[in-house]
């Protein structure tokens, strides 16, 4: 309380030191240490447009009003909200204020030589004495010298120090941290990351263009883009027939570099990305695209191809869209995809009995009327507007069949698989890795190494003592040796 | 031939929680005959009786490690991979690990006392893997297949029976400080260890342990980054582990330079290990994200 009222007196810079007197109090630190911890919770509870942007927009349906306030306090981008922002902003101001001074400090303190002995040593903890033989300083000081003890003699005594890399540790953890965030805003400021789905067979070129999403740093531009054509040739994926569990995805792909005439047979696996220059290529999802060809009522082709379907459960079952604006009227086709087709058990909707496909089957809903195509509102590819559309039919096809409707007929040819690549530039990783490393190196140096002061005098008599800071163990067992060793008893 | 390592495994499992209901058992005759025969004249504990029990209770507790051991790694050859892939398995190790936490720090410190909470934790743990979490043995997912899977899980497997340890310290060190703030310890209690002991040995465990959940933490996130394309993500699981570090963060400049001791600590090592549990029980089971590979 008192400080508060005597906060008024103080003038704009007193305010200021005051101020960052606060900041970087170790009481404040820890209290942000425990802020941070506390504000990264709500993040693991509610979904996150950062990795579940399809459950936000189902919380938006579900309850509009509590969304609209919960996105007003960005609680569903909590990592990257201004509050969240705040805390390890001041927290890492807050760490550099406290860690900086005592870096310079602990420089001084290295080099200086230890304390004098103190005039009363029977005053210490770890205090023993006896009578003197006459040499044991000599034997002291090489054992204190074998041991690199810092030490400082003076009048029959030495003064002998250990410990510093205990601090040096502590500083090299929390300068650690602070080379950790470095490596992370450098690569929010100069990463890249896209995704795109390729169709076995297809090709992808690395433009902005291709990708399906594309984020990049404030400070990466377009131009960045590594020059690279790609081909993905094969996709085998394998599954455990008793678990219909995921064992292993291998993509075969064709790799043609920026400059080069030679087309290299490269293989990305979940866990071994291809890596090109500084970009890195990671096989994440796969699924099916079934190939259908649609045709109009003169039997002329409309639209003929393969369209990525979205998997929607271990077992592959699939939806996605068929939209054919060319078509005279617009046909579109709400479908869904069943790799090994079986009926559910309470007589329900066709379901997938096994991710591959052993029995596929097209199921569709054909819509005729007006797609919305043209109205400008950005559509999903794997969703129909049928809001001005009229449905026509139901079917399920085999692959090979034919479904007839009065303006025109659409073929399910048969199928062939999507891979889901990303695409990432972190330049900051590596220096985020270091960092980690050395704050693990500094931990250990910190935590397991003792700072320990021992000193001898040695008049009549010998006289030892000890002082271990932080209440470290050990030192009584170190000092019982020295002391046997001194004796000439060991 | 799998299928015939898989029972063996599970047949070991079983015999590993017989064993620890002996060993249940032995402490809690030790403990009932411990506060049975108070010595009147030096008003201290008897233990000559009670020290045949505890050994055959820690002799049992052995055993069973053992035998989970061996259950663990047959596990493991029936799937032919490190038995981590689901959560019956990091059950299963997890339970191991508290367990050879607890007989290591054994070497070093009587915690024969604790022997009565451990046998019956692992116990629950047990029965609640082959019950609840049992899955059959089966090969891993892609993601899975990773040398990171054996550096980063078994690192985070044993901070976690550490964590957890000291976590069962700490509330011991509650429990007996609430009963002395009363008055004086009584029966069971007044063999345990006094209470400075108590609150040093559940900071020391965080201490030792703190730097290797740093590391499984890092060694996470090089796998994370070779297997999802970011090596952070804000992954529920991610999120967690990194409000455990926080946490035990927090708790170790608590101790060293703000000076906290006993009460205090004990309740922010309880927080911060409750935040392992947390992550490792809703995360698993009813959370969302890449880490749900409970299976269930």
């Amino acid at each position: 309380m008192s400080q508060q009222t005597e906060l008024p007196e103080l003038d704009s810079v007193g305010l200021l030191r005051y101020s960052w007197r606060q900041l970087t109090s170790m009481r404040t630190a820890l209290v942000l240490l425990l802020m941070l911890g506390v504000a990264a919770i709500p993040g693991s509870l509610i979904p996150q447009r950062t990795q579940n942007p399809i459950q936000v927009t189902q919380y938006f349906k579900d309850s509009p009003e509590a969304a609209r306030w919960m996105d007003r306090f960005s609680l569903f981008d909590v990592y990257g909200s201004p509050w969240f922002s705040a805390i390890y902003i001041l927290l890492f101001i807050s760490l550099i204020g406290c860690v900086l001074p005592r870096t310079f400090e602990h420089f001084r303190a290295a080099r200086a030589l230890p304390p004098a002995t103190p005039k009363n040593l029977s005053r210490m903890e770890h205090h023993s004495s006896w009578v003197a033989n006459g040499n044991e300083l000599d034997i002291a000081r090489v054992w204190f010298k074998s041991n690199r003890f810092r030490i400082l003699e003076k009048d029959g005594s030495i003064s002998a120090e250990k410990g510093f890399t205990r601090e040096t540790g502590n500083l090299l953890f929390h300068l650690a941290l602070i080379l950790v965030l470095l490596g992370i805003s450098f690569s929010s400021l100069f990463g890249m990351r896209g995704e795109a789905i390729v169709n076995v067979g297809e090709r992808f070129v690395n433009t902005p263009t291709s990708y399906d999403t594309l984020r990049y740093g404030k400070l990466y531009q377009d131009g960045n883009l590594p020059t690279f054509m790609l081909t993905a040739d094969k996709f085998v994926a394998e599954y455990n027939v008793e678990t219909n569990a995921p064992e292993d995805y291998t993509l075969n792909i064709s790799l043609l570099r920026d400059g080069s005439s030679v087309i290299e047979k490269k293989v990305i696996k979940v866990n071994s990305p291809l890596t090109i220059g500084s970009t890195r290529i990671y096989l994440q999802a796969n699924g099916y695209s079934p190939v259908v060809t649609v045709r109009d009522s003169k039997g002329d082709v409309a639209f003929q191809g393969p369209v990525p379907f979205l998997p929607q459960d271990s077992n592959l079952r699939s939806i996605g869209a068929i939209k054919v604006p060319d078509a005279n009227p617009q046909v579109g086709f709400v479908g869904s995809f069943v790799p090994t087709y079986t009926r559910a058990p309470d007589g329900g909707g066709a379901l997938s009995a096994f991710p591959k496909a052993l029995d596929p089957r097209l199921l569709l809903a054909a819509w005729v009327g007006d797609l919305g195509l043209d109205s400008g509102i950005p559509q999903s590819v794997y969703r129909i507007d049928t809001s001005s559309m009229q449905q026509i039919g139901l079917k399920t096809l085999k692959p090979g069949e034919t479904f007839v409707y009065a303006q025109g007929s659409i073929t399910f040819e048969g199928y062939i698989q999507w891979v889901n690549l990303n695409f990432v530039a972190d330049p900051g990783k590596n220096l985020a890795l270091l960092g980690g490393i050395v704050a693990i190196l500094g931990l250990l140096a910190s935590l397991f190494t003792r700072r320990r002061r021992i000193w001898i005098r040695v008049g009549s008599e010998v006289e030892v003592a000890g002082l271990a800071k932080n209440a470290a163990p050990g030192l009584d067992l170190e000092l019982e040796q020295f002391v046997q060793m001194l004796k000439g008893e060991k | 031939m799998s299928r015939t390592w898989a029972f063996l495994s599970n047949y070991l499992v079983y015999s590993a929680m017989a064993v620890y209901t002996l060993s249940f058992i032995a402490h809690a005759i030790e403990t009932a005959w411990a506060v049975k025969v108070p010595n009147s004249t030096t008003k201290t504990m008897d233990y000559s009786r009670t020290e045949k029990v505890a050994r055959i209770a820690t002799a049992m507790m052995i055993l069973g490690f053992v035998l989970l051991f061996a259950g663990v790694i047959v596990r493991g050859v029936s799937a032919g991979r490190v038995p981590w892939g689901n959560m019956y398995e990091f059950s299963i190790t997890g339970a191991l690990a508290f367990t050879g936490a607890y007989l290591g720090a054994l070497r070093k410190y009587d915690l024969r006392w604790l022997g009565l909470l451990i046998s019956i934790s692992v116990l629950l743990t047990l029965g609640t893997a082959v019950t609840v979490l049992y899955v059959p043995s089966a090969p891993l997912v892609p993601a899975l297949k990773s040398p990171w899977l054996v550096i980063h899980v078994s690192a985070a497997i044993i901070s976690g029976g550490v964590f957890l340890l000291s976590n069962v310290i700490a509330t011991a060190y509650l429990y007996l400080d609430k009963m002395e703030s009363k008055g004086e310890r009584t029966g069971w209690a007044k063999r345990l260890p006094s209470l400075e002991v108590l609150d040093q040995l559940s900071y020391r465990l965080v201490a030792f342990v703190f730097p290797l959940w740093t590391f499984a933490v890092i060694a996470g996130a090089i796998w994370a980054e070779s297997a999802w394309g970011r090596y952070w993500g804000w992954d529920p699981k991610e999120t967690w582990a990194f409000i455990t570090w926080v946490a035990y963060a927090a708790y170790l400049h608590a101790r060293v330079t703000v000076g906290w001791r006993g009460r205090r600590a004990a309740w922010l090592c309880l927080f911060a290990g409750s935040t392992f549990l947390f992550n490792y029980v809703y995360v698993n089971v009813w959370g969302t994200g890449k880490h749900t590979y409970s299976g269930l």
